[in-house]
């Protein structure tokens, strides 16, 4: 496989605009003629389908929730960045730029950070546009925040809803279009295979999930944007029904997986309070702007925390960074909170938390400040615990959150399959090894709105098809294929639910595959996902029909895969042979204990390509070069 | 028309028109019970009164709107009723609306209040309007309501009408106002305050001329 | 602590369907009611049985896909929640807890608990939007905003399309969803343009959907999980009148 980055030439500021003037444009009245296939209608996928259908493409829009609005995008409550400098603290599209390369470890494409740097300012206007109501400031312009390790305040917000009401604008958009008939919307299906015509991703296959019928659709180009694997770690932020399924099929298929070990955990989330827990609320970040960390001085304290005095608390983000205090990165605060734990200072019923104080910011601007920053997440707090955060220290714990690796994606978001897209969280392309805060939205809208309708117009104006219909042999295999994997999930009828096997993977991944990792520890993990793997395949019990809702064949088929793609998740942190945003090998560190990048070594995109299951994928590696940022280890004492 | 039409058929059009009749009606009890507080003037005041109302040239053609604004209420009522009944074909178990709402804005009781509002309408019409207007009773007015509320049957029977009336009134007045769009949170306080003067003060005044005529007098 | 359930079965949108009874044992308190629901699950899988199938996504009270009446509430008892927001430990031990679908034509019942929403995405594709083109818009500070109506705004937008305004209103009206999202537009100068249509078709494919009228209880308001106000259905019915009077 020959890894082809189509990264335009010429000066960085002026790819972008380059490529945009060579591309190839499709007539405003052949577009109709062409149809796009959307798998996921979050973020990405409703911006790109709604740009789509409104440039003219016949769109069919596939979700396996009942509406756009019920995608995971909608859970992100930080903020989304744009380099507007409304705040006049020096921001430009050269600092977002600089900052998401740099927090990425140097593990992502210069090119693609620059435009997505480049086009976040549209997205604002454009969110502005379709009624999202961004928090504003008395003179009735936009308001920003600093956010996640930023030292300027580039981050636009609509309370600790942002997610939201950014899906609900592209969902608005794309409901636009559904009225007029350019977007088809399916709910409630499942990608379950890419169907491949003469090298070219061609259509899909899909399961109905009211009736379970298995169902083709044709197109000319399919893409996907169905989000990140986190959920690999069965406990992680992610919703419930989030899954890697589509993106695994089209990897089986021929697309490259890149850089699968590179994970975000997300260090502000509420801690597991025992063994039924589904999973783990995120609370935003941006807590940490008020909130100070701390863990008591003494090991195994007992007493409650508005009880131990000062001098008994440390501080610790505050004593080892002391110019970024409890701001640092994510990966940095959540090691650090994992140690402190690990060492035996961790508070809580299970030891496995840290405090988050608002008493010194309480007292400092007062109570209704505080209410009105973060009043909602004080509220879910509240409501989950059953304690009050303004008076006891919240205890928050690290959850795997984010994926910052996903399927290989050229400068055109198309994958190493021919007329496969992939936008979103799905893709690898913009953040490198570690994500910023209030980074995910703007990538997702970057792709959806401003990149993805160009480079699938360039591909279907510069691409010949043939013509292909659902009753070709291409799809009816694909279709048996998939009736027999359903045949055979329905048919073990062994003795551990779906649930069990998916809890035992996720301890797996998280002690093994999770924040630090090692040799001995990712070899472990090696040897027991494949034993998982196949223990599922004979003794996993799924019942009820496979006509009908089934919601437990549903997570059968997901779980399938992830016990694949944990396997390469382990293998890649394996492989990568050192320490780079949140990807923490502890053989590389530094005296300090920071993380330790290899340049020489590692300065690639690791693409993975599929050999056969339970057979060592193919190792495809493109490499990075950084003309504008030049790497530098990462500092932020 | 076809605008009007239009609007009837919606289902917030139909509500704007059964807030815009109720709160006229409201104004009419204003008046109607003005005029009755004559009662306690005497015989001789009442009677004058009771002459006016039923001889000036504009009240009468005020009441035919009046009539009007009464049967669109009510047939906008019924309607918006039946059409709600056929939205949930299978109820609930449980259902624990009292948790959510005033005992006055339920819809049984909003039925019930308003049912029997219109049959005591129809009683009221016939004991004294009917006969007041077309003179087919020879008494004078005074007289008339005298005779009937020293009956104690008739004297009860208007007491929990209006009663009711004013229940119906406690939802109503608010209800017309949020229907109109009118009630935000800058004035609320101003439409609950002015409410009290229709579910419950016009409501006593009107039940002071039976009460006074059984025990007083 | 233990609980004794009783629970809406219904195999697909023809069936009748009918409750039935469950016993649940050593729930933590701190578990949520969906958490305990997983629970019941599992051990109805171990059985052969077909679990319990219900709506949910997101566990945090923001994707609006669970929902059910709980005791004959909307999201259970509590205020400002919605059903995976709710705990065990507001419940009783040992108490008898009644969990239904949604009940309205509107929403045709699929299985179980879970019920057909899309109504309310069309009434979304009826209007329920600015139609401001991709690219072709102003520079986002050129649309100043009072912060007082941008508040506002996000009040009315906080929404999360869950439904339980319609299963709590004995009208199965939806007039709180439908005025969450004319109000979120009509209080911002972008999305004043269009307001007229707007609030003409979303009520209008309100209607067609099969939603009731508001009798204005205020049963919405008090079972939203994101407490939207009654005043905006009073923007709804401003805004209406207004698009019909000019």
């Amino acid at each position: 496989m020959t890894l082809d980055s189509k990264i335009p030439s010429g000066p960085i500021e002026k790819k972008w605009d380059t490529h945009r003037f060579n591309m190839k444009l499709v007539n405003p009245s052949n577009r109709r003629k062409y149809t796009v296939i959307m798998v996921g209608t979050g973020l990405a996928g409703a911006s790109a389908a709604a740009s789509l259908g409104e440039l003219g493409y016949n769109v069919l829009a596939f979700s396996y929730h009942e509406s756009p609005r019920r995608a995971h995008s909608i859970a992100a409550q930080g903020g989304i960045n744009a380099p507007k400098n409304y705040s006049n603290d020096g921001d430009s599209i050269w600092r977002l730029f600089y900052d998401t390369v740099k927090g990425g470890d140097y593990r992502a494409r210069e090119a693609n950070v620059y435009r997505l740097a480049q086009v976040s300012g549209n997205i604002i206007d454009q969110c502005v546009a379709q009624g999202v109501p961004f928090a504003r400031d008395y003179a009735g312009y936009l308001d920003n925040r600093s956010f996640g390790g930023a030292q300027v305040s580039r981050t636009f917000y609509a309370r600790g809803q942002t997610g939201q009401q950014l899906l609900m604008g592209a969902y608005s958009a794309l409901s636009r279009q559904i009225n007029a008939g350019t977007v088809k919307f399916f709910p409630r299906r499942e990608m379950l295979d890419l169907v491949i015509v003469n090298g070219q991703a061609r259509g899909i296959i899909c399961r109905d999930l009211v009736t379970g019928k298995i169902e083709t659709y044709a197109a000319n180009a399919v893409v996907l944007a169905t989000g990140g694997y986190a959920n690999t770690f069965y406990l992680s932020t992610m919703a419930k029904a989030s899954n890697a399924t589509a993106l695994w099929r089209a990897y089986k298929k021929g697309a490259a997986f890149a850089n699968p070990c590179f994970t975000q955990i997300h260090p502000t989330c509420i801690p597991q309070g025992g063994p039924y827990q589904s999973k783990l609320t995120l609370m935003s970040e941006s807590l940490r702007n008020d909130g100070r960390i701390w863990v008591p001085k003494k090991k195994g304290e007992t007493r409650k925390p508005q009880d131990i005095p000062e001098e008994e608390r440390d501080y610790y983000l505050e004593r080892m960074y002391p110019s970024f205090g409890n701001l640092v990165p994510r990966d940095v605060a959540s090691r650090r909170a994992k140690e402190m734990c690990d060492k035996g200072f961790g508070v809580g019923s299970t030891g496995l938390a840290v405090y988050l104080d608002f008493a010194d910011a309480i007292s400092r601007l007062g109570k209704h400040v505080i209410e009105e920053r973060y009043g909602n997440l004080c509220d879910m707090y509240h409501e989950i615990t059953a304690e009050d955060p303004y008076t006891t220290p919240m205890r928050i714990y690290p959850a795997a959150h984010y994926t910052m690796g996903g399927l290989w994606v050229d400068y055109n978001l198309m994958s190493t399959i021919p007329g496969l897209f992939v936008g979103g969280e799905a893709n690898f392309s913009d953040h490198g090894a570690n994500r910023l805060g209030a980074s995910a939205l703007m990538q997702g809208l970057a792709d959806g709105y401003f990149i993805l309708p160009y480079t699938l117009g360039n591909y279907l104006a510069s691409t010949k098809f043939d013509s292909v219909k659902t009753s070709d042999g291409a799809f009816k295999e694909a279709q048996s294929g998939i009736e027999d994997m359903i045949k055979r999930l329905m048919s073990i009828n062994g003795k551990k639910t779906v649930e069990e096997f998916h809890r035992e993977l996720g301890k797996v991944m998280w002690e093994f595959v999770g924040m630090g990792r090692n040799k001995t520890r990712l070899q472990q993990a090696l040897k027991e996902i494949p034993q998982i793997r196949e223990e599922f395949w004979k003794n996993v019990k799924v019942v009820g029909a496979a006509n009908d809702l089934n919601a437990e064949l549903e997570r059968a088929g997901r779980v399938a895969d992830f016990l694949e793609l944990g396997e390469l998740l382990a293998l890649d942190a394996l492989h990568r042979e050192e320490s780079c945003g949140g990807h923490f090998r502890e053989e590389h560190q530094t005296e300090e204990g920071e993380a330790l990048r290899n340049d020489k070594k590692f300065s690639y995109v690791a693409a993975w390509e599929f050999a056969g299951v339970g057979t060592k994928p193919v190792l495809n590696k493109e490499p990075l070069k950084f003309e504008y940022v030049k790497p530098s280890q990462r500092s932020y004492k | 028309m076809n605008k009007f039409t239009a609007l009837y058929r919606s289902s917030v059009g139909k509500k704007i028109i059964m807030s815009l009749s109720g709160l006229f009606l409201c104004t009419f009890l204003i008046v109607h019970a003005s005029v009755n507080l004559f009662l306690f003037k005497g015989a001789e005041a009442y009677n004058t009164a009771s002459h006016f109302m039923s001889s000036n040239i504009i009240i009468r053609l005020v009441e035919v709107v009046l009539f009007v604004g009464l049967l669109a209420h009510m047939i906008s009522g019924v309607v918006v009723w039946i059409q709600n009944r056929m939205t949930r074909p299978v109820g609930y178990q449980m259902y624990r609306l009292k948790d959510n709402t005033k005992l006055s804005s339920r819809t049984p009781m909003l039925t019930t209040s308003a049912s029997l509002v219109a049959f005591f309408l129809v009683s009221h019409l016939l004991t004294f309007w009917i006969p007041t207007r077309f003179g087919a009773d020879p008494k004078l007015p005074y007289d008339m309501v005298a005779d009937a509320f020293s009956q104690s049957s008739m004297a009860v029977f208007y007491i929990v009408a209006v009663a009711f009336l004013g229940f119906h009134l406690k939802h109503g007045f608010q209800s017309g106002f949020q229907t109109l769009g009118l009630s935000t949170n800058r004035y609320k306080w101003l439409i609950d305050s002015v409410a009290v003067i229709f579910w419950l003060i016009i409501p006593l005044v009107f039940a002071s001329m039976p009460a006074y005529f059984l025990w007083f007098q | 602590m233990d609980f004794k359930l009783k629970i809406w079965r219904q195999k697909n949108r023809n069936d009748k369907g009918q409750f039935v009874d469950y016993e649940v044992k050593a729930v933590s308190p701190d578990a949520s009611f969906l958490e305990m629901l997983d629970i019941l699950n599992d051990t109805l899988v171990k059985k052969g049985e077909e679990p319990i199938a219900f709506d949910h996504d997101c566990r945090e009270g923001i994707c609006g896909s669970c929902g059910m009446v709980i005791d004959g509430r909307s999201h259970g008892p509590g205020r400002g929640i919605a059903t995976c927001e709710l705990r065990m430990r507001v419940f009783r031990d040992s108490d008898t807890i009644v969990a239904e679908p949604w009940r309205t034509k509107a929403f045709p019942i699929l299985k179980d608990l879970i019920v057909d929403r899309t109504a309310l995405d069309r009434i979304m594709a009826a209007g329920g939007y600015i139609s401001s083109k991709t690219g072709g818009v102003p520079e986002a500070n050129s649309i100043p905003v009072p912060k007082h109506d941008a508040e506002e705004s996000m009040d009315a937008a906080a929404c999360i399309g869950c439904g339980a305004c319609v299963a709590a209103c004995p009208n199965s009206s939806a007039m709180l969803f439908v005025a969450a999202k004319v109000s979120q537009f009509a209080l911002l100068p972008q999305g004043k343009i269009e307001r007229k249509e707007r609030v003409l078709r979303m009520v209008e494919q309100m209607d067609k959907e099969g939603f009731g009228n508001c009798s204005n209880n205020y049963a919405c308001e008090a079972e939203c999980p994101k407490k939207i106000s009654v005043t905006h259905i009073a923007r709804l019915n401003r805004e209406f009148i207004r698009a019909e009077l000019t």
